[in-house]
């Protein structure tokens, strides 16, 4: 399926959109860390948490669980939330 | 530019340091990135290489001085999680670390412990090719064997059931995190190790980080608070005397303080400091070659903690006599109206004759010195927050 990177992390991917698969959000963030190794401990920390400033959306819709089912038509994007100066 | 060989402070012979031959290079982090200082011999004119890796919160760039060209930098994006960047070209092309500091995963249903960012670097023993410590926030003390490249928790410390209690955790310290900080390597024994934890203490080890020893006795605590309970310690900076390892010198929330192994009881010199100055700020600068001489940078602590510099008169602060008499040092500095201060990592020296000294500010300024401190020079204004400055010197 297709991910949308957002720029901080494109420094891992060289693109804004790639493609990634699993059954579900965390075996998809497991295999993008196959194909960009070190982009997952920058998406969710060592406790398994999506970080602070990090939001995920399937479909359009905002997705907290990493157990969260995928299918393969499903769209992702991962989006950095910016606070401060 | 080819970037020349470098070594960290203590790198080289003695006779070339003390000559002042080649050039040396300041190695500033921000709160933005980071940015090289390259100095001739002279140290009057720099060439700025920068910024490095924008927009990354770097709290430490450190040479490793074992090699003379790679360089580790504690980074974080301000939302994205924390790493570690490593260059082996001084500088001109980066790396992540493939196994950045994190805290094991807790047990089911546990908390567990997040790093927010690594905050302290210091490279291993010289017997220790690739070893390196981090110390992070929240507090943890961490390890490398390979460069930098990977890292595992030093869990002597992060796992004991009572350090943690002292640590606190991310709720329980300051707004911007507690910070373990201050590892330092014996320069005789790699096995014997000190960390400054804030708040937690000062803590000393003599097997690697298997077993930590507290070191706290004569430190004073804020007022109303019992010293016995090592949660109240807030040592801000330590420093162990290149040439007399047994003799360390620590700025603290409450004071200066010296201690002289193999006692195990801190003198607070600061004392001797002019009443309206005080002896509270972050940073702590020993000599390369006199035990007796030291820098700080007092801020004024008093009443909220303004944490500006007193009275809006920066100035460094010398002893050449372990402490006994503190001399004033602010000539070039602003006289008045300058409302900075210098962070506990933002203060160094070179190990040239006379000692140069090296200071960033809060508002973005590199100052120099030739002559220790006498005189200080403006090198660079208006770069971000400077978290960091440390020294790297040619071989």
């Amino acid at each position: 399926m297709k991910v949308l990177i957002p720029s901080p992390l494109r420094s891992y991917t060289g693109q804004t959109e790639v493609e990634a698969g699993g059954e579900s959000l965390g075996a998809l963030l497991a295999d993008l860390d196959r194909r960009y190794p070190g982009i997952r401990f920058r998406i969710v920390d060592e406790q398994g948490a999506i970080r602070p400033h990090i939001r995920i959306f399937v479909n359009g819709e905002q997705e907290f669980d990493l157990e969260r089912p995928l299918l393969s038509s499903d769209g992702v994007q991962i989006v950095q939330a910016l606070s401060g100066g | 530019m080819k970037p020349r060989a470098v070594t960290g402070v203590g790198g080289g012979s003695a006779s070339q340091r003390a000559k002042g031959r080649g050039r040396l290079a300041v190695l500033v982090a921000t709160r933005k990135g980071a940015w090289i200082f390259k100095g001739e011999a002279a140290r009057r004119r720099w060439q700025i290489t920068g910024p490095l890796m924008l927009g990354q919160v770097i709290h430490h760039m450190v040479l490793d001085p074992r090699d003379g060209k790679t360089l580790l930098a504690a980074a974080k994006t301000g939302h994205l999680g924390p790493t570690i960047f490593r260059s082996k070209d001084f500088g001109r092309t980066w790396s992540e670390a493939t196994r950045p500091p994190a805290f094991s995963r807790a047990a089911d249903g546990g908390k567990g412990r997040v790093v927010d960012h690594t905050f302290w670097l210091t490279p291993g023993h010289p017997s220790e090719p690739g070893v390196w410590y981090a110390g992070t926030s929240p507090q943890g003390l961490f390890r490398s064997e390979d460069g930098g490249s990977t890292w595992e928790p030093v869990s002597g410390l992060n796992d004991h059931p009572q350090f943690r209690a002292w640590m606190v955790d991310s709720q329980g310290g300051t707004p911007d995190g507690p910070a373990l900080h201050s590892v330092i390597v014996d320069a005789r024994d790699p096995a014997h190790l000190y960390v400054g934890m804030s708040s937690g203490g000062v803590h000393e080890s003599v097997d690697r980080g298997r077993t930590w020893e507290p070191l706290v006795k004569g430190l004073e605590v804020v007022e109303g608070f019992d010293p016995a309970n090592l949660g109240f310690h807030d040592p801000h900076c330590v420093r162990a005397c290149p040439a007399n390892p047994d003799r360390l010198f620590q700025q603290n929330h409450c004071g200066i303080y010296r201690l002289d192994r193999p006692s195990s009881e801190w003198v607070r010199v600061g004392r001797n400091m002019p009443k309206a100055v005080g002896d509270i700020g972050f940073p702590m600068v020993v000599h390369p070659r006199d035990p007796d001489t030291a820098w700080t940078f007092p801020m004024d602590g008093s009443g909220v903690w303004p944490r500006t510099s007193p009275g809006g008169r920066p100035a460094a602060y010398v002893t050449h006599n372990g402490g006994k008499n503190w001399k004033r040092l602010d000539g070039g500095l602003p006289r008045r109206q300058a409302w900075w201060t210098v962070k506990r990592q933002a203060m160094t020296m070179d190990t040239r004759q006379p000692v140069g000294l090296y200071i960033g500010t809060t508002g973005g300024e590199l100052w120099a010195s030739r002559d220790e401190g006498r005189r200080w020079n403006l090198v660079a204004r208006h770069l971000p927050e400077i978290y960091a400055v440390e020294v790297a010197e040619a071989r």
